[in-house]
């Protein structure tokens, strides 16, 4: 546990760790696979000596069904792993989807498709915010940009969570679980959602009536009835949307970037800034709940856009869909392989802004 | 008539295992079908003196569709054994 | 007689609802163990049941107690979830030989292997039951079923697995049997195992894990009788009973006796 106001330097998958743990996470379930190693390596240190609960799982399916099991319990638990591990993760997070299970899963996503790289990869966007498992259900999706943010949104990923009784996914990448920062801890706090009994979650069922957790639907109208209140409850994520606006108001040109992308893109615009590019940045924090309305609004205001990702193209969609009134986004893919710098990303946006190098 | 074996008809599926446990083979299969179609099971009035309550039948049903009682504190040494299903 | 003492009592954490069984099948005997035990150990309270994927699915329609429904063969995996974040529960799943043996089979062996402490009880009727009579990795050489009609071939299906004696082979493993439900005699024995199945993990000695072999007369394609007879004419010959393994000791077992 941290000392509030304690100043670290640490990677961002130890920050991940050690915002679970001051947030009360009490169960990790994990599987190595590069390059999230250090967050089962961390939790299998730290979580014993709490007396909470560390399993390395035989596979990340079964790790994944661990959660399912902890969070029917109405325990604060998690998960981590990387993109091919995530995606044998889907099944779970389907099931927990349907059975509105709090649960948390990191995805220190990498290069894919397949077994593509250990770099650094934003290729898995569709997968985390579009549904990666079946059926017709959504998750939180948290995309911190710093190794303070990856701290701070873990703990808000566990509030989350069980305030919409959903799984919420915190997707970084290779440069965000393996960058170092000055990082400021305490601020996570663990509350009432390991109390015993929340009215939903499976105790034993005592003297009460027992308690059923399950996503099959089979009488006539059950699974629509279900699956339209989820929809209501979709929505209401709404007002929990997060979002980075940097330099918008006199922009002509925003950026649209998350995560460690967006970030890069940021020391971008500062340098463009000093020789009086008009360009700002839009950042995306909530991927879903994605922050359709702010960039509706930046479009009506007649900004232009370039969607920049670390992949061929994924995100651009929904702030495609997002400006459509008003406007659309060039986009600019980096690929996985190389970690980009802020040089990499000047040439793709002058040509957004239709100035000549 | 006191009856120390009955069958609920609405649950009997009429498989007939009780039929092959039954110790003194006075299980039958009526002509009756219930409610869901399943032709059930009985002990006809002339032989339900016959049974022992032993509860064989209840143990083999998989659909909790036998009741069994004992008989009155007089009867025959095979009731002295404790037939619960535990 | 009514009014005389029962000489059959239904345990009471079981919903004496009609069940959605197939007439024969021996779901209905097994599940009703379990609720036996559970009442005589006084676990209902405590206890949470891991669902599996098959005709074992609506486990939680028949048994009055905490209950999640866990994806196909996952169910040890959330059983470990559900037993690491409620030590204080008694854990068990309920499941059949696809969910368990084919699909499971990793989170089965790796369950016990840790030495989870929670039960697995193992209903065996060698077919896919729920989709309709598929081969299932316990299916009996030459066995008819929708996926292997001309029988299952050992050359290419392999032969039936072997889930006790796999499982009693695992270090974690406090407690393997395997029991039928086909006769009177069996049934009072197979009650002694699902309790001790019970009894293992509650001891913290390590996993708890019992098969019973059960009829599938709808897709053996044979009357609930004819059905019952194979148990002893085909599978009990492969699929030997007995009990595999048992850290409690029959002594250690007998002393383990908990009010109810």
């Amino acid at each position: 546990m941290s000392t509030p106001g304690e100043r670290v330097l640490i990677k961002g998958n130890e920050a991940i760790c050690r915002g679970a743990v001051d947030a009360g996470c009490q169960c990790f379930f994990g599987y190595p696979i590069t390059p999230q190693n250090d967050i089962p390596e961390y939790m299998s240190k730290v979580m014993p000596n709490l007396g909470r609960v560390f399993v390395q799982a035989e596979s990340e399916v079964a790790a994944a069904n661990m959660l399912l099991g902890a969070a029917a319990c109405g325990i604060r638990a998690m998960t981590s792993s990387s993109s091919p591990g995530i995606s044998l993760k889907q099944e779970a997070i389907s099931y927990m989807g349907g059975t509105e299970l709090p649960a948390v899963i990191v995805n220190i996503s990498r290069g894919g498709p397949g077994l593509g790289d250990i770099g650094p990869s934003q290729g898995d966007y569709y997968q985390a915010v579009k549904g990666g498992g079946h059926g017709d259900y959504r998750q939180f999706v948290l995309a911190p940009g710093t190794v303070q943010e990856a701290y701070d949104l873990i703990g808000k990923a566990f509030d989350l969570a069980f305030a919409y009784r959903n799984p919420v996914m915190l997707l970084g990448d290779a440069i965000i679980g393996q960058m170092m920062e000055p990082v400021t801890l305490g601020s996570n706090k663990e509350t009432e959602s390991n109390s015993p009994d929340l009215g939903w979650n499976l105790t034993g069922k005592g003297q009460r009536d027992p308690r059923l957790l399950k996503s099959l639907h089979l009488t006539d109208g059950a699974l629509a009835g279900h699956n339209l209140r989820l929809r209501d409850k979709y929505a209401s994520m709404e007002k929990d949307v997060l979002f980075e606006n940097f330099l918008v108001d006199d922009a002509e040109l925003i950026v649209v970037a998350f995560g460690s992308i967006g970030r890069i893109a940021k020391s971008t615009i500062r340098k463009m800034r000093a020789s009086g590019k008009k360009v700002g940045l839009h950042r995306p924090i909530t991927l879903f709940p994605f922050p359709s309305r702010e960039l509706d609004k930046l479009a009506a205001a007649g900004k232009r856009f370039l969607t920049i990702e670390h992949n061929l193209g994924q995100m651009v969609d929904d702030v495609r869909l997002a400006v459509r009134k008003h406007a659309d986004s060039d986009f600019y893919g980096q690929m996985p392989g190389n970690l980009p710098t802020p040089e990499d990303f000047e040439q793709p946006i002058l040509a957004a802004l239709g100035v000549n190098s | 008539m006191m009856r120390p074996v009955e069958f609920r008809e609405d649950r009997c599926k009429g498989c007939a295992l009780c039929m092959t446990v039954c110790p003194g083979e006075i299980i039958t299969m009526s002509s009756r079908f219930n409610t869901s179609g399943y032709k059930v099971v009985e002990v006809r009035d002339e032989v339900v003196e016959e049974c022992t309550s032993c509860a064989a039948c209840a143990l083999i049903c998989p659909d909790y569709a036998v009741s069994v009682w004992r008989k009155p504190a007089k009867a025959k040494k095979g009731e002295t054994a404790d037939v619960h299903a535990g | 007689m009514k009014n005389g003492k029962a000489a059959f009592t239904l345990p009471g954490v079981l919903a004496d609802i009609p069940t959605h069984y197939c007439p024969g099948c021996q779901h209905g005997v097994a599940q009703r163990l379990v609720a036996e035990c559970l009442d005589e150990l006084a676990l209902s309270e405590k206890a949470i049941c891991i669902g599996s994927i098959g005709c074992s699915v609506f486990i939680y329609n028949y048994l009055k107690v905490d209950s999640v429904e866990a994806p196909h063969g996952r169910a040890p995996a959330v059983a470990t979830g559900v037993k690491r974040a409620r030590p204080e529960a008694a854990v068990f799943t309920y499941q059949g030989d696809g969910d368990l043996a084919s699909i499971g089979m990793a989170e089965t062996m790796h369950c016990a292997n840790r030495g989870e402490r929670v039960t697995i009880v193992f209903v065996n009727n060698t077919v896919y039951g729920m989709t309709g009579g598929q081969m299932a990795p316990t299916t009996m050489v030459g066995q008819r079923t929708t996926t292997c009609p001309g029988g299952r071939c050992a050359d290419n299906e392999g032969e039936p697995i072997k889930m006790t004696e796999i499982i009693a082979s695992l270090g974690g493993t406090a407690y393997a049997a395997r029991v039928a439900v086909d006769s009177v005699k069996h049934v009072r024995a197979a009650k002694k195992a699902v309790r001790r199945a019970f009894e293992a993990p509650l001891n913290n000695l390590g996993l708890g894990f019992v098969e019973i072999l059960a009829t599938c007369p709808t897709n053996w394609k044979m009357t609930p009788v004819q059905a019952n007879k194979r148990i002893s004419e085909e599978l009990i010959p492969y699929f030997p009973l007995g009990t595999y393994k048992n850290l409690m000791g029959e002594q250690a077992a007998e002393g383990t006796e908990v009010e109810g």
